[in-house]
This record gives C-alpha cells, sequence and structure tokens, in this order.
C-alpha cells in the first residue's frame, strides 16, 4: 500500500467515527471533555457551533453517532453521545451573550426563507450575524415544523424547543407566522429577496388505499394526527388502536395513544424485527409502556359493521431470509381479523410542492422531487436553494442542519457574486497533547464502565399528562461516569517513520492489539498479516513509510484503537506521538472572513 | 517506565488457545523497564511462545536473578510460579527447584552480566548437568540495570555510551554451551519474533538444558553508534543460517517442505522440530561443525543466529540419576524419608 496520507483532512477525520458520522459533524469527543471538566456552557457552545439545536438534539436527535462509535466495537454499547449533549444544555449558564449577533447595520441583501422548520432556522442561524435581512414565511401559526407538531411533547418540552428557536430569531429575523407561500412563481417575481430558501419539508403522510379506507373517520394519517394531538384539537382516542408501520413516526402515534387514553395498543409490523425503521432506542422505550409490537401482518382491509370501524384484516406473512440477510417479498399464509377502534397510518412521508409552478425553471425528477445538488443546496434554478425534507426525502432534524450550513455558505456566495462552487476546503489542526514524561493532557486511562441507563420517569405517573417529559436526564453522577467512556478518538496516533527504530515496544502495548511491523503488500493480503484479524473493512489501515532500518512498514489498524496512548508513551523515539485533530469545518461565517481577510 | 496500566480491555477477535485462553491471559504487570528495551519484545516473544504451547500457567515457573532482564518474569504469566533469586544464583535455585519438582516447565530469565559475569560458574554447572530447563540470556553486553558498564559478552572494539572501547575478549554463550555439551543451543534477536517464539517453544519442550540467547538491545545505554548490540548493528550483522518450526504432538504436518529443505527432529513428547537451513553449509548436529562455524563468522564479525545445534540423546538430570518419575515434591513422606532403621543399616554399609 501506499504511504498513508494524513495530510487529507478526511483521514483522521473518519478515525473520530461519532464526528464523521454526524451529517453536521459535530466535534463530539472535544464537547465530551469539555462536561468532564465542568465546562457545561461551553460544550454547549462547542455543540451549537455544528448542530445548531444542542439542547433539542440532545433528546430527539436520531443519533447516527452511536451507531458509530468506537466503543461499540470495542465492548457492546457506544458512549451515550446524545444524552451527554442534553447533559451540557440542561447545565449550562446563560450563554446568551456569547451567541452571534446580527451587525448593527444589515449588508443590504434580502433572503427569503419559506417554512420555520430546522432547515430555514439554521439557514437563518448562519446568515444573520453576516448582516442578511432574513424573512421567514411560515404556514402555521407557529415556528419549528415537525420538531412542534410531530415530535411529542413527552420526548421534546415546548420550553426547550422555544429557547433555542429564539436564540436565532431574537438576532432580527422577520418572522412572518401563517402566512404560507402559495405561488413560488409570485415569490420569485415580486424580485424583493436575493435568494430564496425552501424549507417546507416533507409534509404529506402516506396513505394506504386498501378497501374501507374512507368508510369511517376512525382512521388517520399518523403525522396529521399527531399535529392534532400538538394543538389540541384532538385529545382523546379508543381503547384499542392499531398502528401501521413500524418506523418512528409509529413509535410516537403508539406512545401518544396511551396518554390520550387507549388501553390496548398494537404496532403492526409487516415484516419480522430487524427489519423495522424505527431505532432500536424508540422500539426499546414503546415496550416499555407495554405497546405491542405484532410482527408478520400485512394489512387487507379495514372491518366495518353499520358504518362502524371493528376492525382491520391482516394477511399472516412468511419470509425467507438468505444468508445475506436479505428479506423476500413473503407470502401469506394465513389472515387474521383483528378488532379495534382506531387506526392510526404510519407508513411514511412524501414530498408536496403544490405551490411551485412547474415552469419557473425548477426542475423535478421522476419522484416529483425537486432536482438538488448535493453540495450547494441549489436547484436547477439560480439563486433557488433547499434543505432539510424538502430536499431530498424525509431525512431527520439533523441531516437538515447540515442542509442549512452548506446553503447558508452557498446563498452568501451567491449573494456576493461569488462562485458556489469554489468553497473553502474542510482544514486539520493536529497538536501534540504530551504534557511531560507520562503525562497527557486527556484522560486517557480506560474505563471498563457500562454505558448508564438513563432514568425514566415511572411509568403510572408519565401517562398522567401528555407533556410529561419521560426522560429525566442523566444525574451528576451517571454523566461523571459516562463521560469517561470516550475514548477520544480525536486524541489521533501519529507515526513519524524515520524516528522507528523497530523495537517492537509499540506492538507489544498495545492492549487491543493494533500494530504490527511487517512487508507492505497490498491491502487485502496485509490485512491477512496483522497482529490481531482486521476484517472490519470499514476502517482504515494506516501505513507509513519504509522503515529506516529493514525497510518494513508499520501498519496501524484504526479498527479498534482505545486512544490510549501506550504506544507512544512506549515508543523511546518518540516515533508515535497522541496529537489532537482538529477538523476546520468552514461556515458561512468562515466564508465571509476569508474574503475579508484577502481583500485586507 | 509507564504509570499507565495496560487496560485490560483487548480486540475481540484475538484467537484462543487449547485452554480458552488468549495471549493476555498469559500477561504480567505492565513494565518498569526502558521504553524501547528488547527485553520487553522478549517477553512478548515468552507470551506468544507459551500460550502457543497452551501451558497451563500453574504448570510453569518462572527463574531468574538479578538485573533488568532478571526483573523481565514479573511482567509475564501472572498465574505462574516465580522466584528472583540472588545476582548470579538462578541455575543453582533453579537445580533445586527441578529436583524437587520434574513436572514443573522451568524458564529462567538471565542477563548476560548474571550470568556471564558474577553468575558463569553457576551457568556452566547447570549446563554440565544437563537441567531441564529453558535458560535465555537477554544479551545486551551491557549491566543495564547499574547504568551501562560493559558486561562480560561486549565485542572488543565496542564502544561505550562515554568512554573507551571494550578491550577484553567477549564470553560467547553459545559456544561456551557447546563446549560444555549443551543440547538445545539457539540464538535470536528481540527483534525478529519470526525466529525467536519457536526457538523458545522448542526449548520449552526440549527435553535438558537449552539455551536461547537472544541480542536484545538496551536502548538507554547501548544503542548508540560504535556499538555491536545495538538494533541497527545487530540487524546489520544479522545471519540467519536456520529456520525452525515447532510442531505439537499428534498434529498434522501442514506446512510443505520442498525434498531434503526440512530435516525432523522428534522430541521426547512426541512433538517434531522442523529445521530448515538457511545456509546449507551449516549442521546442526554435529559439535565440532557448528563450534567451526560460529568462530569463523564470529570472526568476520557476523552474529549467526537460529537454532544451532540439538542433541537428542543425552539424558538430563534426573534421567542421569536415575531419579523416579513422581516429582520428589509429590511423594509421600515414609517414602522420601526411609527412617531411622533404614539409615542405620546404609551408614553399616560404609562401616
Ligand atoms: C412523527 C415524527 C417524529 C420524528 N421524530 C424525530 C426525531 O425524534 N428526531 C429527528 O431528528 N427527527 C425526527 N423526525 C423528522 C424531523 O422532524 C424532520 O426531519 C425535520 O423536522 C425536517 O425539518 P425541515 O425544516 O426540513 O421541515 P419541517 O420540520 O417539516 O418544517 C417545515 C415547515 O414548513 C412549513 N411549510 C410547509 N409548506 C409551506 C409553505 N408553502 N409556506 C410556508 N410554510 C410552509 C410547515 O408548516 C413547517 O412548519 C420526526 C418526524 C416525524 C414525522
Ligand atoms: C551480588 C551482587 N553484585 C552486584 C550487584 C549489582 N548488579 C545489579 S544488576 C547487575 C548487572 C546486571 O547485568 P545483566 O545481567 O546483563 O542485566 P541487564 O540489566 O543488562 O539486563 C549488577 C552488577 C548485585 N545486585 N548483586
Ligand atoms: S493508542 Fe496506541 S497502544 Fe493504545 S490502542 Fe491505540 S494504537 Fe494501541
Ligand atoms: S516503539 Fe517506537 S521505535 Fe519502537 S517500534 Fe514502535 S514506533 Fe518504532
Ligand atoms: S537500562 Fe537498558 S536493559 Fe535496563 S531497562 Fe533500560 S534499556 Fe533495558
Ligand atoms: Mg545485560
Amino acid at each position: 500500500m501506499k504511504p498513508t496520507d494524513t495530510t487529507n483532512p478526511d483521514y483522521f477525520h473518519k478515525v473520530v467515527d461519532c464526528q464523521w458520522a454526524c451529517p453536521a459533524h459535530t466535534d463530539v469527543p472535544e464537547y465530551i471533555r469539555l462536561i468532564a471538566q465542568g465546562r457545561f456552557s461551553d460544550a454547549y457552545l462547542e455543540n451549537r457551533k455544528s448542530n445548531v439545536f444542542p439542547g433539542i438534539l440532545g433528546r430527539v436527535c436520531d443519533r447516527p453517532c452511536e451507531p458509530a462509535c468506537r466503543r461499540g466495537r470495542v465492548e457492546d454499547k457506544p458512549v451515550a453521545i446524545c444524552r451527554l449533549k442534553r447533559v451540557a444544555a440542561d447545565h449550562r449558564d446563560d450563554i446568551t451573550d456569547q451567541l452571534p449577533k446580527a451587525p448593527a447595520e444589515t449588508n443590504g441583501k434580502k433572503v427569503a426563507l419559506i417554512g420555520a422548520g430546522c432547515a430555514s432556522l439554521g439557514v437563518a442561524n448562519d446568515l444573520a450575524p453576516l448582516g442578511y435581512e432574513i424573512t421567514i414565511f411560515e404556514a402555521l401559526g407557529a415556528t419549528g415544523g415537525l420538531m412542534r407538531t410531530n415530535i411529542p411533547r413527552f420526548r421534546l418540552p415546548p420550553e426547550v424547543l422555544d429557547e433555542e428557536i429564539d436564540y436565532i430569531l431574537d438576532m432580527g429575523v422577520d418572522l412572518k407566522l401563517n402566512h404560507p407561500i402559495e405561488s413560488m412563481k409570485a415569490l420569485l417575481d415580486s424580485d424583493e429577496y436575493d435568494a430564496v430558501f425552501v424549507g417546507t419539508g416533507a409534509p404529506r403522510g402516506k396513505n394506504l388505499e386498501i378497501p374501507g379506507r374512507y368508510d369511517s373517520d376512525r382512521i388517520h394519517i399518523g403525522i396529521e394526527w399527531l399535529e392534532s394531538v400538538a394543538f389540541e384539537h384532538i385529545e382523546t382516542i379508543g381503547e384499542r388502536v392499531l398502528i401501521i408501520g413500524v418506523g418512528n413516526t409509529a413509535m410516537d402515534c403508539c406512545r401518544t395513544s396511551l396518554r390520550l387514553g387507549a388501553k390496548d395498543v398494537k404496532v403492526m409490523a409487516r415484516k419480522p424485527r430487524g427489519f423495522f425503521k424505527a431505532s432500536d432506542w424508540e422500539l426499546e422505550d414503546a415496550e416499555e409502556e407495554n405497546v405491542d409490537i405484532v410482527v408478520n401482518h400485512s394489512p387487507k382491509e379495514f372491518v366495518l359493521e353499520d358504518g362502524k370501524l371493528v376492525g382491520m384484516r391482516f394477511d399472516v406473512m412468511e419470509y425467507n431470509i438468505d444468508e445475506t440477510g436479505r428479506i423476500d417479498r413473503g407470502k401469506a399464509v394465513d389472515e387474521v381479523m383483528i378488532p379495534c377502534d382506531d387506526v392510526i397510518l404510519a407508513i411514511g412521508q412524501d414530498n408536496a410542492f403544490p405551490w411551485i409552478e412547474r415552469d419557473i425553471g425548477i426542475e423535478f425528477n421522476e419522484w416529483d422531487c425537486p432536482v438538488v445538488d448535493e453540495k450547494t443546496m441549489m436547484c436547477s434554478r439560480d439563486g433557488v436553494f433547499f434543505g432539510g425534507d424538502s430536499a431530498f426525502g424525509p431525512k431527520n432534524i439533523i441531516w437538515a442542519v447540515a442542509h442549512a450550513h452548506e446553503a447558508a455558505i452557498s446563498i452568501h456566495k451567491y449573494c456576493q457574486g461569488e462562485d458556489i462552487g469554489d468553497r473553502l476546503p474542510v482544514g486539520l489542526n493536529l497538536s501534540t497533547q504530551k504534557m511531560g514524561m507520562h503525562e497527557w493532557s486527556y484522560s486517557n486511562d480506560y474505563d471498563p464502565a457500562g454505558r448508564r441507563l438513563m432514568p425514566h420517569v415511572d411509568l403510572k405517573e408519565r401517562f398522567k399528562k401528555l407533556d410529561i417529559e419521560v426522560e429525566l436526564g442523566f444525574t451528576a453522577e451517571q454523566a461523571a461516569k459516562e463521560v469517561e467512556r470516550c475514548l477520544n478518538c480525536d486524541i489521533q496516533t501519529v507515526f513519524t517513520a524515520k524516528l522507528c527504530i523497530e523495537c517492537d515496544a509499540c506492538i507489544d502495548i498495545c492492549p487491543v492489539d493494533c500494530l504490527t511491523i511487517t512487508h507492505n503488500g497490498e491491502e487485502a493480503d496485509l490485512r491477512t498479516r496483522l497482529s490481531a484479524p482486521a476484517e472490519n473493512l470499514e476502517q482504515a489501515l494506516y501505513v507509513s513509510d519504509d522503515l529506516p532500518q529493514t525497510g518494513r512498514v508499520m501498519v496501524k489498524d484504526e479498527d479498534l484503537c482505545v486512544h490510549c496512548s501506550l504506544c507512544a508513551e512506549r515508543c523511546p523515539t518518540g516515533a508515535w506521538d497522541m496529537q489532537k485533530s482538529h477538523i476546520l469545518l468552514p461556515y458561512a461565517a468562515d466564508e465571509a472572513d476569508s474574503k475579508e481577510t484577502t481583500a485586507a | 517506565m509507564s504509570y499507565i496500566a495496560k487496560p485490560r480491555v483487548s480486540h475481540p477477535g484475538l484467537p484462543k488457545n487449547k485452554l480458552g485462553l488468549t495471549t493476555r491471559d498469559y500477561e504480567g504487570t505492565v513494565s518498569t523497564l526502558c521504553a524501547g528495551c528488547g527485553h520487553d519484545s522478549v517477553t512478548a516473544a515468552i507470551i506468544q511462545a507459551v500460550f502457543e504451547l497452551d501451558v497451563e500457567p500453574h504448570m510453569l515457573a518462572k527463574m531468574s536473578g538479578i538485573g533488568c532482564s532478571s526483573k523481565t518474569p514479573a511482567y509475564f504469566v501472572s498465574q505462574s510460579h516465580g522466584f528472583n533469586s540472588v545476582h548470579g544464583r538462578m541455575p543453582s535455585v533453579t537445580t533445586g527447584a527441578n529436583a524437587a519438582n520434574r513436572d514443573l516447565m522451568y524458564i529462567g530469565v538471565s542477563g548476560d552480566g548474571d550470568s556471564l559475569s558474577i553468575g558463569v560458574g553457576q551457568f556452566v554447572h547447570a549446563i554440565r548437568r544437563n537441567l531441564n530447563m529453558c535458560y535465555m540470556i537477554e544479551n545486551n553486553g551491557v549491566y543495564g540495570l547499574t547504568k551501562g558498564q560493559f558486561s562480560a559478552s561486549a565485542d572488543i572494539g565496542s564502544l561505550p555510551k562515554k568512554g573507551l572501547p571494550n578491550q577484553q575478549e567477549p564470553i560467547d554463550p553459545v559456544s561456551t554451551a557447546l563446549s560444555l555439551g549443551a543440547t538445545y543451543i539457539g540464538r535470536s534477536f528481540s527483534g525478529d519474533k519470526e525466529q525467536l517464539v519457536p526457538l523458545i517453544k522448542g526449548a520449552l519442550m526440549h527435553d535438558g538444558f537449552a539455551l536461547v540467547d537472544v541480542i536484545s538491545p538496551c536502548v538507554t545505554f547501548n544503542d548508540h553508534e560504535g556499538s555491536t548490540k545495538s538494533y541497527a548493528h545487530t540487524r546489520q550483522f544479522y545471519h540467519h543460517v536456520t529456520d525452525m518450526d515447532y510442531i505439537p504432538p499428534a498434529e498434522e504436518i501442514k506446512a510443505k517442505y520442498a525434498e531434503g529443505e526440512a530435516m525432523p527432529v522428534e522430541l521426547h513428547d512426541g512433538s517434531t522440530i522442523m529445521l530448515r537451513k538457511v545456509d546449507d553449509e551449516y549442521d546442526p548436529t554435529s559439535r565440532a561443525a557448528a563450534f567451526k562455524y560460529l568462530r569463523d563468522h564470529f570472526n568476520a564479525g557476523e552474529i549467526t543466529t537460529g537454532l544451532l545445534y540439538i542433541n537428542k540423546e543425552r539424558r538430563e538430570m534426573h534421567d542421569l540419576m536415575g531419579n523416579v518419575d513422581t516429582p520428589l515434591a509429590e511423594l509421600p513422606l515414609d517414602s522420601l524419608n526411609p527412617g531411622s532403621t533404614e539409615l542405620r543399616k546404609i551408614l553399616k554399609r560404609y562401616a
């Protein structure tokens, strides 16, 4: 293999599995260390820089970081990254004076943001401090989008939502509630805005066209039903509820039903376990509340008696799963009728843009979604940008935030007449963490503690009201223990081949056998010759230049390194060093700064 | 040295041996030697060897004298027996232990100072007796523990870190052992585990005195330019004449050996050493030939390594003395001590 090019920021960035997996690339190990030091406000601000909504995300993020966490490969449970974010938010002091502020004078450019969900709010957050005049148009009478209308209050209290949204609006954003945009053409033709951002989400719940669908008013579309509950238009439900679908929306529907008086709630899944869309933790939370998850039932028809919904008929399915884990389409082996009073359909969402005319240069693809550039977030019409669920279909909050940062860069460059494709590159700083003979700047001891369990409100207590937040947050002791589980993956092992005398000290001390000195070869061959099996092909091999004494190479399998520093500690020549990698992600403000400095 | 303990966490895919143990289970406490010391690598090689041999920790006895090298038994197989004796006295303590319990596997770890200076008298007699043990010398040409004075294995002309070059003839433990009739003699290098691990395995399984002389650089006092025991010097003049594989009893010989390439040597327990000559001229079964070869290559400045001599004919100490198979430590008191009537009878013979 060629020597690894560690000057490419992506190399060390990938080693920080959580940060790499986070769409907004939150610097997780850094904020966890800040929490460990009791610097909650700094931890909060570190989060806010990349993910904008730490208090919200610390409760409801989809947390793609956690399945990626190295700790989950070394042991079985990842660090509770998401809930530590909440610890930072819960324990922060008043940080309002440290938030970005809009300058006294605007820069004369106007930007319209359509929808007041997290995507638009993210764009406003990045552009307001640069002096842009921002107007948000929202169809509903409240901000927050699905975060407010669909994520139930027992998971996300409205105060948390309001506080973080206000941080953004308080920068002088012009918010127009109850102001749906009904014609994109009209908006664009008005020529009032230098750029337009579409953050309208994927607002249409999928329907289930089977017999009986339109014969009862007790059949609800999940996201619409949740919205009605959020706005208190719906306050009760029947005793027996069937939820169709087993994604995250289904989980919120079943748990909400329990709080509106349902006694027997069944989530009906077409496929077996392991093929559910819902995250494991959402399933766990629902099952803790005694929701029944029924597998292998495919909806066939609604059953009505005298015009009243009495149940639903299902095909009972059987599937074959091949050795690669793929499931076939299955076949019906039986049929059952399950009685119920209400049915909630939670089988997905679609994008819908009835208000965007198709002849104004905004191209739509075969699924009736706009064609959007993944890097710049601009559509086929110059000056119109998309982000969040509206761009590529339903995702989640953290993806919407990531889109927002990119869109903000593009909008800024577009408004300044710069090439939106010519963006600042991601940067990398490395700095040694050696403080003395046997001293490192970070807590490098491996703490074998298991993942802390989130304390929950008592099962009886929590159903009394719709808005009792179920998770209590970690206690101080729990947080102190959980932070130590972080492996500090951003403290990188950095190798200097010319210093190595091939004494093997690092190889022998490494607790997880990541290191090998051997003759170079192709990757597939090298992987078979390492100190321990290197079977995780997603994790890189770090290959050195030829070593001075024998011409062999040092190979590190990044997969299971626990960043304990022992290799650097035992190396007599300092060939290994522990260096903190700081990934420099450019934001709109950096683009603005870079032009200022080159101009000066 | 390090203050951080090596964490217990390990690679979930680590291979297990027949006892269900991984190499991690054969570790000791974290080394307090200088970072980069060759001795730590030898420790790692010993761990690998006993792991591969499925050694039950309680059947192993680790013996040593004084020196950095002699400290190393603390760094492997925590669960086994150990005796850290007086400087240079490891051979006699091991003789005593072995006399009492011939069932244990003995590994002595010594240094060039411990074995060739203060302990040379003990060393040679353990060889003469063909004491059944694996005797490792971690050879760095200096007294590491006492800050790097030349030892008896320092070569003429080798430079110290400061001061004048060595002028005295070195004692070569390999030739010494050969001349005294040792039955298994190997030399290797701490930086070459591929060669060292099988060599240690063979030595542990060999019935009789097995010497493994390991060039093990002292990174602090003898790894500079002009030293003949440095990493760089050893690598430059490394001359390896044989390779070997250790094949446990009843295990199929899987590797393919070309005709005449490998020489199988069967050990007492049915295991086999497959000797492969790297240099065709070398004959590891002839003392005289080996002696000459070693001398010639030594004079040419080369460090000859590999399994250099093996003899299965000479019997080990217990067999030479006709001792019972049961370890003395396990015999009941009345058969160990025949009583005063018997003693009187014996004494009468000399009256
Ligand atoms: C039940 C449910 C639970 C979820 N739970 C989670 C979770 O726990 N964690 C997570 O990360 N994600 C979750 N999601 C997904 C997440 O809510 C969305 O991905 C995210 O809100 C998308 O943000 P957005 O800004 O793109 O759009 P939205 O949040 O949908 O906001 C769009 C806004 O635009 C407004 N709008 C639409 N059309 C117009 C128009 N023409 N004019 C003006 N305004 C308009 C809408 O009223 C809305 O306020 C969940 C989704 C659902 C349905
Ligand atoms: C009876 C006695 N004499 C002298 C010493 C001092 N002493 C301690 S270690 C040592 C030499 C050790 O050299 P070596 O065996 O080569 O071990 P190394 O440290 O080089 O591994 C000496 C002379 C001692 N401990 N005891
Ligand atoms: S920091 Fe070094 S010694 Fe520790 S696990 Fe990583 S490679 Fe191994
Ligand atoms: S400890 Fe240092 S000098 Fe020794 S092999 Fe490792 S990197 Fe090379
Ligand atoms: S002094 Fe030399 S022999 Fe002793 S521990 Fe240090 S490097 Fe090893
Ligand atoms: Mg020595």
